[in-house]
């Protein structure tokens, strides 16, 4: 154990090191940061701690990273900045952890206490911006309630349904001396947690999971959240049902698994919204109902009956009114769920047996109808198949960080993955620019494993500056460029609803990937021809380093399947406009 | 400002918030008049619920309660109708709490419409000025707070951290 750990109860010391004592208590091995002014007094006690610090090249990135961490490992992310714009440069990746749910402390630096309101320099009301950016936030103003603040912080970021927590620490707080004793328990009267699920509910749910034809397993970020990939997949399983994951929820079903569909939603696959359409139960498990999932509210799932599992009460009804609510730990749940599944099973599966062959026999004739299948072409590197490539690469093992856009919605389309935790992007929020500090993040957290950033030349050049930091920390992440010379979701919307008038979207002046590297020491290159592409990959996974791969691939492809905004999801274009023959 | 940030992120307009401390004076109860579409009611009840330092959120639109609120008004009177005045506050059951050669000050309470038909009648005797406390409400039915018990926390070192990890 560490040397600061081991000091008696009661010990005279400051608030810096108070801070760093809860951080250790709390398991924290890394802090992704950039320090400042008022900082200064928390950095001094870093510099001899065995804490580690990553030092980031901007704010924006250090909450990434700090997601990267969490989102790869399921532990609390910790990112730190200082007062005024370093704290609201933190502003987004909050943001982003808020509405992915992703739990992670933020500690900002704030100006000393007799100067807040005073406008003084690197002055913000981190607080007042920040509450909803964030689960909850604290603004310590002792340095006695600094310990407890800082347990309850950790408590809320990773308890019920996890989120980003924020503690804003004056500068004379961090340098005031207090008597530091280890908190012992904390009470927050007022944040209530429902765990565990009514068991009326869940016999309920089991009676009408086998009286279903045509049962939808749709399951989200709350599985992955739960670690409750092996109790979906046995719910799965005993009841052969088909399921859909959303964006948050890839790898939830392993990619191969013959009951798993693939997304739904606005660019999901034909099978998965069509059984969305059709089906008459939807049993929908850490899910939130995002309209880039249902489409038109009043056309999705018009047939079905709805169990909702979830474990925040906000969300039960919020979007489609639930037919059977369980509010609990979706793992406790589910882990109760399969007992009453399989106890009913002999009874009730014959019952409903014939349905349920017509609904699998219909499920894979939309699947062989239209699959989701990369394309080819002789001239050109199409989108799909340097995806597709990096699936083969990756074998369902490596953790893929992606940026928002046209590269994000092919990679969930095409990427398998064999167990939760591996696919990491932005999806509420869809922030660009998202991918390459969170592989950081992911890639110090797994040292182990390979970590692929898949960006879009757009979010690329919103990360670039982290290049520096993949170096310093020997992080080698293999970067991939989708480089279509646009930003290629917006061309494709103003090529489809805005009669191809390309305004701002072309993205010139693309460096040079080797140069660009090689500035910063490591190796990148450039492909464009489809013959190459394979054995680009395999150099860049190869390289021990980090690796730049700049790709580039047709300019004018468009992501496919898409339900237009407002649409309803049976009601896809499947693809470009056909020539017709004449 | 969680609080009344719920509603304001929802784009609900708040008519009207008191807060005061409780017995208990670590703990305030406010009480807040609100225009939201009844399908609505329950998802701002929840979302209020959810923020870690409220202990509960209640709808009382539809349940048992008392609501009363309090005015403070100034009316400018001729010396004539001064009695006139006076007799008014007294059918509405209202206090004068000053007077002067002016007018008085005077101090109502009662349901908001009841309120509002002895700002009505006050107009009708000279120019007036009125300070209104907002709604505050009592459920009639008594209901347990369910809080959250304790939990350990933060006492022991985890053990399982290695500063040691080296990188690749």
């Amino acid at each position: 154990m560490t040397k600061a750990a081991n000091t008696p109860a009661g010990e005279l010391m400051s608030g810096a090191k108070m801070l760093l004592e809860c951080l250790v208590r709390e398991g924290v091995d890394v802090i992704f940061g950039y320090p400042g002014g008022v900082t200064l007094p928390f950095y001094d006690a870093l510099y001899d701690h065995p804490i580690r610090h990553v030092l980031v090249r901007h704010e924006q990135n250090a909450a990434f990273a700090a997601q990267g961490y969490a989102r790869s490992t399921g532990k609390v992310g910790v990112c730190c900045a200082t007062s005024g714009p370093g704290a609201t440069n933190l502003v987004t990746g909050l943001v982003d952890a808020m509405m992915d749910s992703i739990p992670i402390v933020a500690l900002t630096g704030q100006v000393s206490t007799k100067l807040i309101g005073s406008d003084a320099f690197q002055e913000a009301d981190t607080f007042g911006i920040t509450r909803s950016a964030t689960k909850h936030n604290f603004l310590v103003k002792t340095v006695a309630e600094l310990p407890q603040i800082l347990h309850e912080a950790f408590y809320i970021a990773a308890s019920g349904r996890p989120g980003p927590v924020l503690v804003d620490i004056p500068k004379d707080v961090f340098q005031g001396q207090g008597h530091y004793a280890p908190v012992s328990s904390i009470h927050l009267p007022g944040y209530k947690l429902y765990t565990e699920g009514h068991t009326g509910q869940i016999r309920r749910a089991a009676q009408m999971i086998w009286e279903a034809e045509r049962p939808m397993v749709y399951a989200g970020g709350g599985i992955i959240h739960a670690d409750a990939a092996a109790e979906l997949r046995e719910l799965v399983e005993i009841v052969d049902a088909p399921a859909v994951t959303t964006l948050m929820g890839i790898g939830a079903m392993p990619g191969t698994h013959p009951n798993y569909i693939s997304m739904p939603g606005m660019h999901g696959s034909y099978a998965a919204n069509m059984g969305m359409y059709e089906a008459d139960l939807l049993i929908a498990l850490g899910v939130r109902f995002d309209d880039r999932v249902t489409g038109r509210l009043g056309s999705f799932a018009p047939h079905a009956k709805v169990i909702h599992v979830d474990i925040d009460p906000s969300e039960i009804s919020k979007i489609r009114t639930a037919d059977l609510p369980i509010v609990g730990d979706v793992k406790r749940v589910l882990e109760k769920l399969n007992r009453v599944l399989e106890e009913l099973k002999p009874e009730m599966q014959p019952k409903k047996s014939a349905g349920r062959i017509a609904w699998w026999k219909q499920i894979r004739t939309w699947k062989e109808e239209h699959p989701l299948e990369p394309s080819y072409s002789l001239d050109e590197i199409k989108p799909q198949h340097l995806i597709s490539e990096i699936d083969k690469i990756s074998k369902g093992e490596a953790i893929v960080c992606t940026d928002v856009g046209q590269h994000q919605m092919w990679s969930a389309q095409l990427i398998r993955f064999n167990a939760p935790r591996l696919w990491i992007n932005s999806g509420g929020l869809g922030s660009m620019g998202f991918g390459l500090p969170s592989a950081l993040g992911a890639q110090y957290a797994n040292p182990d494993k390979l970590v692929f950033a898949i960006c879009g030349d757009g979010g690329f050049q919103m990360s670039i500056p982290e290049l520096a930091t993949l170096v310093n920390y020997g992080l080698p992440v293999k970067i991939v460029v989708m480089n279509n010379g646009y930003l290629g979701m917006v061309r494709q919307w103003q090529e489809l609803f805005y009669n191809n008038r390309l305004s701002q979207v072309t993205l010139d002046n693309f460096p040079d990937a080797s140069q660009l590297a090689g500035a910063y020491g490591f190796k990148g290159r450039t492909v464009a021809r489809p013959e190459d592409l394979r054995a680009a990959l395999d150099e860049a996974v190869a390289d021990p380093g980090p690796y730049l791969l700049n790709v580039l691939v047709s300019p004018n492809e468009n992501v496919y399947p898409m339900v237009p905004a407002g649409g309803a999801i049976n009601e896809m274009v499947l693809g470009p406009p056909q020539p017709v023959a004449v | 400002m969680r609080i009344t940030g719920v509603l304001v992120a929802r784009g609900y307009n708040i008519e009207s918030l008191t807060v005061a401390k409780t017995l208990d004076p670590t703990l305030s109860r406010m009480t807040i008049t609100v225009d939201v579409e009844p399908k609505l009611r329950p998802q701002v009840i929840k979302q209020m619920n959810k923020l870690i330092n409220v202990l509960q959120a209640t709808d009382l639109t539809e349940s048992p309660s008392v609501a009363r609120e309090m005015l403070l008004l100034r009316v400018r009177t001729t010396m004539e109708s001064r009695t006139a005045v006076l007799k008014e506050a007294e059918i509405f059951g209202a206090r004068v709490v000053d007077s002067s050669v002016e007018g008085f000050a005077i101090e109502a309470t009662g349901d908001p419409e009841k309120l509002d038909e002895f700002i009505d009648v006050m107009r009708s005797y000279g120019e007036i000025d009125v300070t209104r406390s907002g709604l505050l409400a009592v459920p009639l039915d008594q209901k347990k707070l369910r809080l959250a018990p304790p939990i350990v926390r933060g006492a022991a070192p985890i053990e399982e951290v290695h500063y040691e990890k080296e990188l690749v």
